[in-house]
């Protein structure tokens, strides 16, 4: 019952509900990739510098070396999202992890956790990626490791406070007294009733990392063996005085992915806060 | 007279106000100390996990094959000495704002920086600037015709905005601006010859202030128009309206200032994103600022050079920090700051 009203909340928001059938079209895209284009996107397959529309068998036009953009967009979708995605799950682990601890055990441990989320907010985001990508080089490893290392700290604010919250709760002391060890009680007890918003939140951090993941490619320091969307804009750049269509579809293909994953970030957190449903 | 209708508890006025300022900014110099720390030491774990010491780096570019030679150079480079004497040698290092040796400019890491500074600056106060007032223009216009055309108008651009990758941003305006109408330069700070004329600077300044400033402008707006809204709830705000205050000296003179703080707040939170987002606006518009320096000592590997910038750049975000602090106990004298 509850669950049928929380869909509802969200399907009523127009944005997000758009937003998510959105995000879905372009996960479906990702995970089918080479069923619409089995062969490599990187392979010349036309004349070079197509327009959009002049020749049927490139919707999109080719690039300057005679690439299908279509079939690169389409391909470039699942490093996007997945970037997006294990960037954000690094940071959502990173983040509940010091912010669970912080909130739980407070005193010192909480300082401490604080100072920390504090000097990784000081150091500047990007150059700090660029910074680990430069020195430990540029694999997709490294640049989803160093988007979570700089994203983390938002979602270990939000768990803390959810925790400082629940963790004198009755169904909280009730478990102390039946001796359950602590660790238990943050991982099966509280741990469980924090989750909701840092969800949202994590929802918002892969757009963030999205958005990160692009500009490192853009300045071409991605995986070279990764075609991101990001990549595609960067590699478009010295055309724009000819063909500047190369640069602008990838780019409107990021802003469409980052738009729609924000409406949906607000989208449940409006869900997932009733109090806010009437603004 | 608004503040005090504003504030429950008498502000503090004149020399009081002064030494709590001063008390402010003593507490939060000596909290930057282990924030610097911080700093300085994650740096240094990046160095030791580099590929290579800087010293083969250095050799290998200046052809230096000799063993006796390279033992020298290791003494006297302090690289046999145990990792946390190298660590006090870094830090002291930095005391004196000793960054090292960039060969590639052929002068030291800070003289580098400090020559792309300005460019750097000038790019983020100007982005800064037009964010802020773009970001609170539209918010109390959003605010106040709330639920109508307007308020949907400016919503619909803020999140179009929010999405759209600065860098990309800044392609497509010059390829619009630049390419197809000409009215503005596609890169640069001034004319190629050009002396630096002030206007000739401010017309370069335009397109890169956009492409940076518009991103931050459409967050402001949000964080305004919300907190618009939930300050004009308030019971001081229906006090004035009471007293017989037109809707629009309300809205400016009591709602307005209040619902700046968490402007302000976030504006502190995001220096150092500003800073990062000028790299990649740099790159885009050959900028010769800061951005420019870091991306070419990352593209060459140019470690002191980046690591330099990253402490520089930390010490930036906590200096901002600290005047935001200050800024809030002026906007807000009931503010007591921890």
């Amino acid at each position: 019952m509850q669950r049928f009203e929380f869909l509802g909340r969200f399907a009523r928001n127009r944005g997000a509900f758009v937003g998510a059938c959105l995000i879905l079209l372009v996960a479906l895209m990702a995970a089918f990739a080479s069923v619409f284009f089995p062969t490599d996107p990187l392979r010349i397959v036309g004349l070079p510098e197509l327009w959009p529309g002049e020749d049927p068998e490139f919707p999109l036009g080719t690039d300057s070396l005679g690439r299908d953009i279509l079939s690169m967009i389409v391909h470039g979708a699942r490093a996007t999202l997945l970037i997006g995605l294990f960037a954000s799950a690094v940071a959502t682990i990173i983040g509940v992890g010091v912010g669970a601890i912080a909130g739980f055990f407070g005193g010192w441990v909480d300082e401490v956790a604080m100072r920390a989320a504090e000097l990784f907010q000081t150091i500047p985001n990007l150059i700090f990626v660029l910074t680990i990508v430069v020195i430990l080089g540029s694999t997709l490893t490294n640049i989803v490791i160093a988007i979570g290392i700089v994203s983390w700290t938002p979602i270990a604010r939000m768990t803390r406070a959810e925790f400082l919250s629940l963790r004198d709760r009755e169904f909280v002391q009730a478990c102390r007294s039946m001796g359950m060890s602590d660790f238990r009680i943050i991982v099966s007890e509280i741990l469980p009733n924090a989750l909701p918003p840092v969800i949202v939140l994590s929802s918002l951090v892969v757009a963030g990392a999205i958005l990160f993941e692009s500009a490192v490619s853009f300045l071409g320091l991605g995986d070279p063996n990764v075609a991101s969307w990001g990549r595609l804009v960067g590699d478009g750049r010295q055309l724009i005085r000819s063909s500047w269509y190369i640069c602008a579809i990838p780019g409107i293909a990021i802003m469409i992915t980052v738009l729609c994953l924000n409406l949906v970030g607000d989208g449940l957190n409006d869900a997932l806060n009733p109090k806010l449903r009437d603004r | 007279m608004a503040g005090e209708l504003v504030s429950p508890t008498p502000a503090l006025r004149g020399s009081a106000r002064r030494t709590a300022a001063l008390r402010l900014l003593r507490r939060r110099l000596i909290q930057a100390v282990p924030l610097m720390l911080g700093v300085v030491i994650i740096n240094f774990c990046l160095i030791q996990m580099a590929p290579g010491s800087f010293l083969e780096l250095m050799t290998a570019e200046n052809q230096v094959s000799d063993p006796t030679t390279i033992a020298l150079l290791r003494k006297t480079y302090g690289l046999d000495d145990p990792v946390w004497m190298q660590l006090l040698k870094y830090i002291w290092a930095l005391l004196h704002f000793d960054f090292g040796f960039s060969y590639r400019q052929n002068m030291p890491v800070i003289q580098a920086i400090w020559i792309h500074l300005p460019a750097t600056v000038l790019l983020m106060v100007s982005s800064i600037a037009l964010a802020i007032s773009i970001g609170v223009a539209a918010g109390v216009v959003a605010s106040m015709k709330v639920r109508t055309f307007w308020d949907s108008l400016v919503s619909v651009a803020a999140m179009f905005f929010y999405a759209a990758p600065s860098f990309w941003l800044g392609i497509m305006m010059i390829v619009l601006f630049s390419v197809k109408l000409g009215w503005l330069p596609v890169g640069g700070m001034m004319k190629i010859g050009g002396n630096g004329g002030v206007l000739d600077i401010l017309h370069h300044l335009i397109l890169p202030t956009l492409a940076l400033g518009l991103f931050y402008a459409a967050i402001y707006t949000r964080v305004m128009r919300s907190s618009m809204l939930e300050v004009a709830q308030l019971d001081f705000v229906r006090t004035a309206r009471a007293k017989g205050l037109s809707r629009n000296k309300v809205t400016i003179h009591h709602v307005l200032r209040n619902a700046l703080l968490p402007v302000v707040t976030i504006l502190g939170v995001q220096m150092g994103t500003v800073l990062a987002g000028s790299v990649v606006i740099e790159s885009v518009f050959s900028w010769p600022g800061v951005g420019s320096l870091l991306f070419d000592s990352v593209s060459s590997r140019n470690y002191p050079v980046v690591l330099g910038i990253m402490v520089l750049g930390s010490l930036v975000v906590i200096a901002a920090n600290i005047a935001v602090d200050l800024i809030y106990m002026w906007l807000d004298p009931r503010i007591e700051i921890r």
